[in-house]
């Protein structure tokens, strides 16, 4: 598949390491040309400087050919945005979105947007963990 | 009408000032603490520390009875999210986005947002107007109907100059709606008005239709 991804943080790097060792075809878009040294060593992807709200920018990531496009930049509005120019505007087969506020995502899900709270699924996560039986004392701290 | 205005700068200032000078009530969201002070020592008690896109915040100030919101903030994507929460959540009557960049223009449009200002082509066109050599200049667009109002100069060594309207070979969605005379005499042209030098020439006409329109009235 060729992959749109938007955002090179942490998560956006991460992804795209993955997804190019299991042979698709990257783009990664950034407006900040240090958020590149993120991705892994060896990435043979396509790092690309522009603003994904700008659909001039996502025309050069070549959204036009894409299959998947993932936004994943730290603003909720701004993944919400290019969400919707690569879903509505250049037909994009699968999109998925970050949305960190559960409430606009739920919103946004319902216009059809596939969008994911990492906010809502930490918090699951957090509250197994801590809910989950297990030993409760350090064995370390009782020795001294 | 109550109208909630999102985004306390420069434009959201102005604009609320005379909203309210206008009787209505308003009230503006504003993330900055400093602004939303500022605002409420000048203007009364009529700002919200908040973000204008997210649903509690837009819960706590009745966005729901609300007539209309604008959004003003100087990000095309916050105004957009602010627009379509309140038009989906809320079931804001009409939504109002301030928009930077012109491309976003027909993307908003496609999203649902009623109506769209684009401060940046307002300029752009406010300064192609003053520029004498600017051959077209746009004077408003017809927006529901894809049409717009433009304005071309006929220059004085254009190949059209004695030629009349009939002769020319006009885009079929364009129509020749005024000519204003150098001597400042506006007429309504028929199929048999001759142009001449320095004619300001009014066309209604569609944005595809521009560059040929203004090949053609030139004679270039």
């Amino acid at each position: 598949m060729k992959i749109v991804i938007m955002g090179c943080g942490r998560v956006g790097a991460r992804l795209a390491g993955l997804l190019e060792s299991d042979g698709h075809e990257i783009t990664v878009l950034d407006n900040d040309s240090y958020s590149f040294r993120r991705l892994p060593p060896g990435f043979r992807g396509t790092a690309l400087l522009g603003n994904g709200i700008d659909a001039d920018a996502l025309r050069r990531a070549g959204i036009e050919k894409a299959d998947a496009f993932v936004a994943v930049t730290q603003g909720d509005n701004r993944n919400v945005m290019s969400c919707q120019i690569a879903r509505h505007i250049f037909n994009v087969p699968r999109v998925v979105c970050r949305i960190y506020d559960p409430l606009r995502r739920d919103l946004f899900e319902n216009l059809g947007l596939e969008a994911i709270s990492p906010t809502t699924i930490f918090a699951q996560i957090l509250r197994e963990k801590l809910e989950a039986p297990g030993p409760q004392r350090d064995a370390l701290a009782e020795e001294s | 009408m109550y109208i909630i205005v999102v985004g306390g700068g420069r434009v959201g200032y102005y604009l609320t000032k005379a909203l309210l000078a206008e009787g209505h009530e308003v009230l503006v969201l504003e993330r900055s603490l400093t602004i939303c002070e500022a605002l409420n020592e000048e203007l009364g008690s009529i700002c919200i520390r908040g973000d204008g896109c997210e649903t509690t915040t837009l819960s706590e100030v009745g966005t729901g009875r609300s007539d209309m919101l604008i959004a003003v903030t100087g990000d095309d994507e916050d105004n957009l999210v602010a627009c379509q929460v309140a038009k989906h959540l809320f079931h804001v009557p009409r939504t109002i986005a301030r928009i930077r960049n012109p491309k976003n223009e027909d993307i908003f449009k496609k999203l649902g947002i009623d109506v769209t200002i684009n401060n940046t082509n307002i300029i752009l066109e406010n300064i192609e107007g003053e520029v004498p050599t600017h051959s077209l200049t746009h004077l408003h667009d017809i927006r529901d109907k894809g049409l717009e109002l433009v304005q071309v100069r006929i220059p004085g060594n254009a190949s059209t100059v004695g030629k009349t309207i009939k002769q020319l070979e006009l885009p079929k969605d364009s129509v020749l709606s005024l000519i204003i005379r150098k001597s400042r005499r506006p007429i309504v042209p028929s199929s048999n008005t001759v142009l001449q030098a320095e004619d300001q020439v009014i066309i209604v006409t569609s944005h595809e239709s521009e560059d040929e329109l203004r090949a053609v009235l030139r004679g270039e």
